[in-house]
Formats: structure tokens, C-alpha cells, sequence
């Protein structure tokens, strides 16, 4: 964990002021329901369609067990005793009343929490990979770099009032979890080569890709980068570049048109490149470059386990792991390699079948803060796709972990397989959605329910939206629905070959094709069945999985299966296409 | 008139503002005047000679380089923030001061409220004519919402995490 130090606890205290004082003058009648809208969205705070719904910042995922027990508190107390992990890491309240919000900001504020922008248009939450510090892959521990950024980015006076939101991603590994081509910005650690210098670089220095104009919702795009390697002093001055661009240029006559991504089109990206270049010439080398000893620093103030000195493979692992089939199972899933021998990390579904894709109740919060103070020294992490993990679990202990996570649901072994599925609250909860997301998620989830089946198919990361801003991630998941609105009835089409990122080297992030017309709901786990029987009949082998296949045959076998039978079926259904 | 705060003080205003469409005309002969941009392009010559000091006012969408030349002449850029969201101006303020170097004053007009004041105080306004319904006692107060800041900027050059090092 980041601990505050003086400073940075006192500006989240004076914003908890300065919020209650806006809501105030809000009540009264002081402020206009424009002016007081762009106060609270930079709190988190949306008028939704039951009721407020207040998203609250874990900053780059990383929570601590006391964190977790405010957060159940604050569902308890304020809220219907449950909170919804979100894609950006973050945890959103789905029915506190407006004029309690000052009060649940102060109850934050007194763990080190806050909802900074975690809405409005400024620089968000700063994502990364849910297995920073731990992974064995690792270039730099990505947690330094996002609170560097996040210190940057709040109350940033220059650019909290940009044209539209806009998102960073920071991966510190060699391989991309934290999804960086399909933000505003991503920076990818890498590591100058050790021996010619590139662009000023010291030999062996650390260093970032940049990326720049990806984004989903209505107009995705894969982001182009922008640098090939950025000596990590400049990082900040090379930002402040880019959104100086951006605040300039950034169209703001259409909300819709208002992201980077669209300025970064307009302009042409190598002419974009020299426009921020340009900028950044003026202010390279100025004040905001970083330091070693503020790095450092940020890094001090970061807890660390007390790692103890172990074996590699501890034995007993391995005699579970060979005696329990069902742990086993679970293990090859939801159990992923540490760096520090003797450990590993684990992630606890919050993808059980029947539950609402990255909801947990005050209780389920309160019993995972227990165990993670046992097995995982007292901290754990949100990932972008709405799991939980605890990174720091010595490998004898995981079989009791497993046995403890069962009970309360959260054992179901999912990970990368096609029931983890991405969702957001769709329309059952959200204003913006034209359809809901979360029956379909449940429907899937029960055909595909049998775990042979599920093991089977392999990886298959299936992603669900309720609407084209794509809050669901649906262009990237290998399977990707979309939640449409067909004259007032709520229909799903689905695309095929998304990717996320480089997960694994050679598969670079792509976003999906729409095979056809859309379905309605009951007709998509069917639908769904099909593109994978297809996939099952072509895969070369089992390491070939859905996406390699949707890569090397293209989408059109995949189209004449879930289109085979159209001539056969009912006018019903035909024109249920036509109105498609 | 809008109440003008300047250096965090409630100031009287010498200054007349002329709007998007005034003509050279329109321009008194004597007295401190704040002219659109493109009537100053068009009459430079002859604003600069008036019997009073001119000052030039940029709209959100009219960057600095537009008066590079002038800056050092200026005794007044002011900069229109159309709505109150619209945050090119936050740019604008910074580059004039450190970009270009205006020592004058430099005042936000248009919708200007009492939530942006910090931030448009540390871009480096220091004079703001407050939308006619902002409360003056209000106003002043939100320049001490927060009383540190973790960026550089025109207010504080040095960000904290230098000024964090030299305090150790």
C-alpha cells in the first residue's frame, strides 16, 4: 500500500470540505444542476436511474484489508450492503442518497480514500496490471509509476476541465494485462537496451512506450504510439504536453467527438506526434521533470511484504494439487506464479453464476478482508476485469484459502474461461444503457455451467455492454455482445476477434467484427454455443484457443454458423432481423 | 458590472470591455479599455496610440500566439471562458505567463464562478470579474479550498515533490 503522508492526506480531507460546501450550496438552491453536475461527476458522484450512484477510486486496484472493511461498512450503512467492482478498478455504490455523500467522502478520507476524479472530464483513476509487483515478468513495479501519475493528475489545475474524460493505463511487465492500446494514454515500462542509447537514454535506463488514442465506446480505436521509448524523468513534462494539446485542440462541440482518440484521427497521428513534440520541447527539462529521489520516495512510502525465505515448490501443494481434482481444477485456473519463490498469487472469482459480474455483499467484503489479513498480509487488488486477487499467498496455505473461498462463492475456478465475463450494470441500474447486460451474462454463464465443457473450450474472454459507450469492454473481448435498442426492444449483436492486449506475446490488442444482425436475449446463449462448437470443430489443437483460431480463419466460418438457419426460421424471426 | 476580485481582493475596475462586435467607433478616446482580439489585429496602430490604456481580450477558442508580439506591451490580457467547462483558457493563462512571459494582469471574464478560481489562480489569472450571481464572500474563500498542491505551476514553479526534497 501507498501510505499518505501528511500532504496528501490534508488535500483529500480539504476536498471532503470543499464537496460538502458544493452539495451545500447545491440543497440551497445556490448552484445551477449544470454547474453542481460538473462539481460531483469529479467526486464520482452520477444521478442515475434508481437512485445516485457514487463510484469511489481504488487507485490502480491496490486495497488494504482496512479499506476493504470501510468500503462494506460504507455499503452497510449508506447504501443496500453491496458494492460493484468496476473495469477501471474502481467500486461503485448503486443507491446512497445524494445529501449523504459529504459523509460517506469523510468516512473514505479516513482510510486514505476519496472519489477524485473518478468521473467528469479529467484524468481518471490510473489503471495497471492487477499483478504488479508480483509477476515474474515484471520491468518496473507499475504502482510507483501510477501514484507518481495519480499525484500529477489531482487537482491538476491546467487540466481539470478537459473536452472529455480521459483514462491512463501504466503496465510494468513485459506483457500487457492493464490493456494499454485501448486508453487515452498507455505507458508500457521498458528497458533501454543495454547497449546503444536511444532518444537521450542511458543505457539499461527505464524507460516508456507511449501509446495514444485508443479508447472504446462509439468510435473504438486501437491506440497508436505515439514513442517508442520516453526516459522515465520525462514522464511527466511529456504528459503535460500531450494534454496541453489535447486541452487546446480537443473538439468540445460534440460530446461524442470530444476524446483524444478523435483528435489524435483528425490531426493524423504523425502529425499529432509533432504537434506534442513540439509542445514538449518547451517544457522538457523543465521543473515537473522527475527525480530519482522522488522516486524513490513514492517507493518508500509503498508497504512491502515480509516475504519469508522458501523453497521453490512447497510439497504439500503438490500432494493437494494431486488429491483434490476440484483444487486442482481450481488451481490450474484461478492460482498464478509469483517472482518470490515459495509463493503465489490467487484470484477470487466475483463471476459465480447468478451474481451480478463484479458485485460483492458487506459480508463477502468483511470475510475476504479476514482472509487476506491471514494469507496475503493484508492487502489485496481489484483487477480491470472485475476479480479479486490476493498476490502474496505462500503456496501451503492456498489449499486452505481455496476451502475458506467456497463457501462464500468465491472459488469458482473461471479465470480465462468464458464465464469470467466482463459486464457493466447495464440497464438494470444504468441510464445510459439501452439494454441489460446482467440476465444475458446469467444465461451464459448457465449454459456454459458444465466444467468439463468450460475447461474444454479454454480461454475465451467473453465481454458484455449494455450500450455502444462500452463501459463492458465489448470490442475487446475475444466474444463481444453489445446491448442495442431495436425500436424499444432490447437486442444483442455480437462480435467476434476483439483482444484486449498482449497478453500473451504475439497477440497484439484488436478490436472485434460484427458477425450480423442481432439477437434477442433468449436466443443469445444459443447463438454463443454456436460460435464455440465452430471454434471446437476448427481448432488445430487445444493450445489453439478461440481468438488464435478467430485470427487465422477470419470471422466468416464463424458468420455462417450462427446465420446457418436463417432461411428455415419463422417470419417472426425474420422480421424480428429486418427490424435488427 | 461584474465584481471584479483582484490578487484576492475586491477591486474597483477602471476598465471598459468591449464586446466581440465593436468597431474602432465604438472605442472610447480616453479611459482603459479591453478590445476583442481581431478589432486589436485590425487597428493596432491606432488602439495603441488612444488617450487611455488598451488592453486585449481572447475568446476560449483564440490561443496566445495570437498576441505573441504584443506581450510585452500589454498592460491587460483578458481571456473569455464561454462556459464555465471550457478549460482552453487554463492553457491559455499558463503559456502567456510562462510561454510568453505577460507580466500584466491577467483577468478571467465570461462565466466565471467560484469553483474554477484556484485553478484559474494557479494558472496564473490573478484578476477575475465573477459572473454576476457568484457570491463575493464565497469567491474569496474557495483560493483557500486547498492549501497545497502537488504540480507545478505559475503560482508554484517548483512542484511538491522538489520542494518535498529541499525541505528535508
Amino acid at each position: 500500500m501507498y501510505l499518505y503522508d501528511e500532504i496528501d492526506q490534508r488535500l483529500v480531507n480539504e476536498r471532503v470540505a470543499q464537496f460538502r460546501d458544493q452539495t451545500r450550496r447545491f440543497l440551497a438552491g445556490q448552484l445551477s444542476e449544470d454547474e453542481f453536475r460538473a462539481l460531483r461527476l469529479r467526486n464520482g458522484l452520477y444521478i442515475q436511474r434508481h437512485a445516485p450512484m457514487l463510484r469511489i477510486a481504488i487507485p490502480y486496484g491496490l486495497l488494504s484489508t482496512r479499506q476493504l472493511r470501510k468500503l462494506a461498512y460504507i455499503a452497510r450503512a449508506y447504501d443496500r450492503g453491496y458494492g460493484h467492482f468496476s473495469t477501471r478498478q474502481n467500486l461503485q455504490l448503486n443507491w446512497p442518497k445524494l445529501e449523504t455523500v459529504p459523509e460517506i467522502l469523510a468516512e473514505l478520507a479516513t482510510v486514505q480514500m476519496h472519489c477524485i476524479q473518478t468521473s467528469g472530464n479529467c484524468v481518471r483513476n490510473i489503471t495497471t496490471d492487477h499483478f504488479a509487483g508480483v509477476a515474474a515478468d515484471e520491468i518496473v513495479d507499475s504502482f510507483v509509476w501510477c501514484e507518481i501519475v495519480r499525484q500529477w493528475s489531482t487537482f491538476n489545475p491546467e487540466f481539470s476541465y478537459l473536452p472529455r474524460k480521459f483514462k491512463i493505463a501504466i503496465n510494468g511487465a513485459a506483457v500487457d494485462r492493464a490493456a494499454t492500446f485501448i486508453h487515452d494514454i498507455g505507458l508500457h515500462a521498458v528497458r533501454a537496451s543495454p547497449n546503444e542509447s536511444a532518444d537521450g537514454a542511458a543505457p539499461g535506463e527505464i524507460g516508456f512506450r507511449v501509446i495514444i488514442g485508443g479508447g472504446l465506446g462509439r468510435t473504438p480505436m486501437i491506440g497508436y504510439v505515439i514513442r517508442e521509448f520516453l526516459p522515465w524523468r520525462h514522464l511527466l513534462t511529456y504528459l503535460d504536453a500531450c494534454l496541453r494539446v489535447y486541452n487546446r485542440y480537443g473538439r468540445r462541440d460534440n460530446i461524442h467527438k470530444a476524446r483524444i482518440k478523435i483528435l489524435v484521427k483528425d490531426r493524423g497521428p504523425e502529425a499529432f506526434r509533432r504537434e506534442v513534440e513540439e509542445e514538449w520541447a518547451h517544457v522538457k527539462d523543465g521543473s515537473a521533470t522527475l527525480i530519482p529521489e522522488e522516486v524513490a520516495r513514492v517507493e518508500s512510502r509503498f508497504t512491502r511484504p515480509a516475504y519469508k525465505q522458501l523453497a521453490a515448490r512447497h510439497a504439500d501443494f503438490d500432494s493437494q494439487l494431486a488429491a483434490d481434482k476440484a483444487f486442482a481444477a481450481w488451481a490450474k485456473r484461478n492460482v498464478h506464479a509469483h517472482k518470490v519463490p515459495g509463493y503465489a498469487a490467487v484470484t477470487l472469482s466475483l463471476k459465480k453464476t447468478g451474481v451480478p459480474p463484479g458485485d460483492l455483499t458487506s459480508d463477502q467484503m468483511d470475510q475476504v478482508a479476514d482472509l487476506a489479513d491471514r494469507y496475503s498480509f493484508g492487502e489485496l487488488r481489484v483487477s480491470h476485469e472485475q476479480n479479486l486477487i490476493f498476490a502474496d499467498v505462500e503456496q501451503r496455505d492456498v489449499y486452505a484459502l481455496w476451502q475458506a473461498l467456497r463457501p462464500l462463492g468465491l472459488a469458482t475456478p473461471n479465470i480465462g474461461m468464458l464465464t469470467n465475463i466482463i459486464s457493466c450494470p447495464g440497464g438494470d441500474f444504468c441510464s445510459l444503457a439501452n439494454a441489460r447486460s446482467l440476465p444475458v451474462a446469467e444465461s451464459i454463464q448457465q449454459r456454459f455451467d458444465d466444467l468439463d465443457y468450460l475447461f474444454d473450450i479454454g480461454e475465451v474472454d467473453l465481454n458484455i455492454s449494455g450500450c455502444m459507450n462500452a463501459c463492458g469492454h465489448h470490442h475487446v473481448g475475444h466474444i463481444g455482445i453489445l446491448g442495442v435498442d431495436k425500436n424499444g426492444a432490447e437486442f444483442y449483436q455480437i462480435q467476434i476477434g476483439g483482444n484486449q492486449g498482449e497478453t500473451r506475446p504475439g497477440a497484439r490488442a484488436a478490436l472485434g467484427k460484427v458477425l450480423g444482425p442481432s439477437f434477442s436475449r433468449e436466443e443469445v446463449p444459443d447463438a454463443i454455443e454456436r460460435l464455440i462448437r465452430c471454434y471446437l470443430e476448427h481448432r488445430e489443437s487445444e493450445s489453439e484457443r478461440f481468438i488464435d483460431a478467430v485470427q487465422r480463419l477470419g470471422t466468416d466460418p464463424f458468420k455462417a454458423v450462427l446465420y446457418a438457419d436463417l432461411n428455415q426460421e419463422s417470419p417472426g424471426r425474420e422480421r424480428q432481423l429486418a427490424a435488427a | 458590472m461584474p465584481i471584479l476580485i483582484k490578487n484576492r481582493q475586491v477591486a474597483s475596475d477602471s476598465w471598459r470591455l468591449l464586446s466581440a462586435s465593436a468597431a474602432l467607433a465604438d472605442v472610447p478616446t480616453t479611459g482603459d479599455a479591453i478590445v476583442p482580439l481581431a478589432l486589436w489585429l485590425a487597428h493596432r496602430a491606432a488602439l495603441a496610440s488612444r488617450d487611455g490604456r488598451t488592453g486585449v481580450w481572447l475568446d476560449s477558442h483564440e490561443g496566445p500566439e495570437t498576441i505573441a508580439a504584443d506581450v510585452p506591451r500589454l498592460p491587460l490580457i483578458a481571456v473569455n471562458f464561454q462556459k464555465f467547462g471550457d478549460g482552453r483558457g487554463f492553457s491559455t493563462g499558463r503559456l502567456l505567463r510562462e510561454r510568453y512571459n505577460f507580466g500584466g494582469e491577467l483577468r478571467a471574464i465570461g462565466d466565471v464562478l467560484r469553483d474554477q478560481l484556484l485553478f484559474l489562480d494557479r494558472c496564473g489569472f490573478d484578476a477575475f470579474a465573477l459572473r454576476d450571481d457568484q457570491n463575493v464572500a464565497g469567491a474569496l474563500a474557495a483560493f483557500d479550498d486547498f492549501t497545497e498542491a502537488y504540480q507545478a505551476s505559475v503560482a508554484q514553479p517548483a512542484p511538491l515533490f522538489r520542494r518535498r526534497l529541499a525541505a528535508k
